[in-house]
């Protein structure tokens, strides 16, 4: 069996599993075998030869990375789940049979993502990424107060509407190829897609990279299309919090990716990259605003990971093999980070037993070990060296002096203002009296520890081979 | 007349149009269902006077079978249900007016027109005219979900949308099965999740009115 197949089938038959086992540890510890196995997958495809494009699936320099990332985050936040959900089962939370559900849920997920970054054919990518959507939605309304119900039905409406936006886009781009390549699945294939982009009708291209923008932006979180992403953040499970920040995002922004490199392939079309830079800065700049007046930890964090998106999204928008290098690093170094102060975040709140700021003062005190895991996590995602986050800000802001001084000063002006409220709010956390009623974590950090230990190393020394690596997959991107 | 079967298609794809205006317009939840029904109804036969210009495509007669089907019965039928069960049929609460509602709209649909119309000159004219009155379907879709309060409501606005989706689908040749079939799965899941939720606001609230759900924010202690 190839990795590719196992890749999509092991969360096919975990989910199909998970939903007929009824005692909960037992599905957690499956739900965190199947995600396991899944990554040892992805590093199967990493490491062995690659399929060759086909109708179906394509794996080339740029989803590699993409997939290895989203399995290991994957595992990661099913392993921290494991531990969560414990607790919401032993307070009342949650009950078996939400669980059962909850678990086949993530793995229906994982199969959604991991299919829309495996596949070549645009229509299917469409289909994998409402797939992951719709699943998330229904986790997100899990708790059924009237936040999350509220949460969820908003994230429905505007996910669904973006969905549908990105799908007239691609009966565009199929419109603009069919006349070159032919009536039927060929048309439809990425691959087949990319060699010919210069012969598609531009006018036509041009307006379904505007709606496919504005479809898979609206999922990306990009400002103004990002309402549904603080409250969708802030009322799910927490693990749920840490894979939407660190895989679903990615994935969306994946699937615009895709469609640059169509645009970038045609001269006479609009060039893409501008209007991706504009939404990547209007996102950092209004994120930066937003996270001094949150006063919900989860949707502190939430906005921060619009904020990244918006830096991600600016870097690919730039282009150029250093800021395309750049943006790609960050969104891996944002997807371990911004996952592991999810992690942090989820055993404070259930200590705490409140997710206000207000209540989470005196961390230091209170919970030392959890205090300097969510201090490294919030002082690497707010751009401190020497984490990885700040190594791929550094090649940003530096690339883009050079380039364009101009939009590099809003950069750095953004990225401070987002720097200063978070340093603001962590102190708020850190410091002061703790309540007297705080519960004891004894829930096992290590995903956390895991995932700084790789952004920290990535910070001080990159590996030739994971440069050479990503430099492969920035060349892709033109 | 060999513009006949091309005015035929544009006509129904107008009176796809046409029934999405009636929508807007729309003022008790009983009477939007039924025009609901007949944007479905109209666009299978839309969709199936495609299948039949372009010959020899049976994924299409099947598409206009599912939207006639799934959208002009199954899925109105229950919304009527709904409906009745909570005693909310003369309720549609808007956002904003009828007549500034009607003017934006007349508004998309001039900006569609002369978008498509503009961009598309190199395409095939079935698909480029059809492409613009979908393109309108779609924009009308939107303008109703955000004017309107009623849970059922921007329901119903969200499947006059995919409507719209699938007549520029089904405009465009021989545009791959895989696609339709999935637009239909997507709707029918959309549907499961849309009446899940239903449900589970009215296990909490006495009203499908999102402004209801508005008040219980969380951010704004």
């Amino acid at each position: 069996m190839t990795p590719v197949a196992l890749i999509l089938l092991i969360p096919a038959i975990a989910a199909a599993l998970l939903a007929a086992i009824p005692g909960t540890r037992l599905a957690a510890r499956v739900n965190v075998l199947a995600a396991g196995a899944t990554f040892l997958a992805a590093l199967a495809l990493l490491t062995g030869p690659r399929p060759a494009p086909g109708a179906l699936f394509l794996v080339d320099d740029l989803n590699i990375v993409f997939i290895v990332l989203n399995t290991l985050v994957g595992f990661t936040a099913a392993s921290f789940s494991a531990s969560y959900i414990g607790h919401e089962v032993a307070a009342g939370r949650l009950t078996p049979v939400t669980l059962r559900f909850y678990h086949a849920m993530y793995q229906v997920m994982m199969f959604g993502m991991n299919a829309a970054l495996l596949t070549d054919n645009i229509g299917l990518m469409w289909v994998s990424v409402e797939l992951a959507t719709l699943s998330t939605v229904l986790m997100v309304g899990l708790y059924r107060t009237p936040e999350a119900l509220e949460a969820a039905w908003k994230y429905f409406i505007l996910g669904s509407v973006g969905i549908a936006l990105a799908l007239f886009g691609t009966i565009l781009v199929y419109m603009a190829a069919q006349p070159v390549l032919g009536e039927g699945t060929p048309a439809m294939v990425w691959s087949n897609l990319l060699p010919h982009a210069a012969a598609f009708d531009p006018g036509l291209l041009n307006l379904a990279f505007i709606f496919l923008l504005l479809g898979y932006g609206t999922k990306v979180g990009l400002a103004p299309l990002h309402a549904w992403l603080p409250d969708a953040h802030a009322e799910g499970p927490t693990p749920i919090s840490a894979v939407l920040s660190g895989l679903l995002l990615n994935v969306a922004l994946y699937a615009v990716l895709r469609f640059k490199m169509l645009m970038a392939a045609n001269p006479a079309t609009l060039p893409p990259g501008p209007l991706m830079a504009a939404m990547g800065l209007a996102s950092l700049l209004f994120a930066g605003l937003m996270l001094y007046r949150r006063r919900d930890i989860k949707r502190l964090f939430a906005y921060s990971s619009i904020e990244h998106m918006g830096i991600i999204t600016f870097a690919f928008g730039m282009g150029g093999g250093l800021a395309n290098f750049a943006g790609l690093l960050h969104m891996a170094m944002h997807s371990l980070t911004k996952s592991a102060i999810f992690f942090s975040v989820g055993h404070v709140t259930q200590a705490r037993g409140s997710q206000r700021i207000a209540d989470i003062r005196g961390l230091s005190v209170s919970h030392p070990r959890l205090a300097v895991a969510l201090a490294l996590g919030v002082l690497a995602i707010a751009g401190l060296p020497p984490f990885g986050v700040f190594l791929s800000e550094f090649l940003l802001v530096t690339s883009t002096f050079a380039r364009a001084p101009a939009l590099a000063l809003v950069l750095a002006a953004g990225l401070l203002l987002a720097f200063g409220a978070l340093i603001l709010r962590l102190t708020g956390i850190l410091f002061g009296d703790p309540p007297p009623e705080t519960a004891p974590v004894r829930a096992s950090t290590l995903p956390i520890w895991l995932h700084m230990g790789l952004v920290l190393a990535a910070g001080i020394h990159l590996p030739a081979e994971i440069v050479a690596w990503f430099q492969a997959a920035a060349r892709l991107l033109g | 007349m060999a513009t006949l079967p091309i005015d035929i298609a544009h006509l129904l794809a107008g009176g796809l149009v046409l029934m999405s205006f009636l929508m807007i317009y729309q003022d008790r939840l009983s009477a939007l269902l039924d025009v609901f029904t007949a944007h479905a109804v109209v666009l299978a036969a839309s969709v199936a006077w495609q299948a039949h210009l372009q010959g020899d495509t049976f994924h299409l007669y099947l598409t206009a079978l599912i939207a006639l089907a799934f959208k002009g019965a199954v899925i109105p039928m229950a919304l009527a249900r709904i409906v009745r069960r909570l005693g909310i049929h003369r309720e549609v609460e808007t956002v904003v007016g009828t007549v500034p509602t009607m003017l934006a709209g007349i508004g998309l649909a001039a900006l569609s027109i002369v978008l498509m119309m503009r961009l598309t000159a190199g395409a095939d004219p079935l698909a480029r005219e059809d492409l613009a009155f979908a393109l309108t379907v779609v924009l009308l879709g939107l303008l109703m979900m955000v004017t309107r309060r009623n849970a059922v409501s921007q329901v119903v606005g969200f499947m006059s949308l995919e409507n719209g989706l699938i007549l520029a689908a089904a405009g465009a040749r021989g545009m791959p099965l895989v696609v339709e079939i999935a637009v239909a799965f997507s709707i029918l899941i959309a549907f499961i999740v849309i009446g899940v939720f239903l449900f589970r606001i009215r296990e909490r609230f006495d009203t499908v009115d999102l402004a209801a759900l508005d008040e219980v924010r969380g951010d704004r202690a």
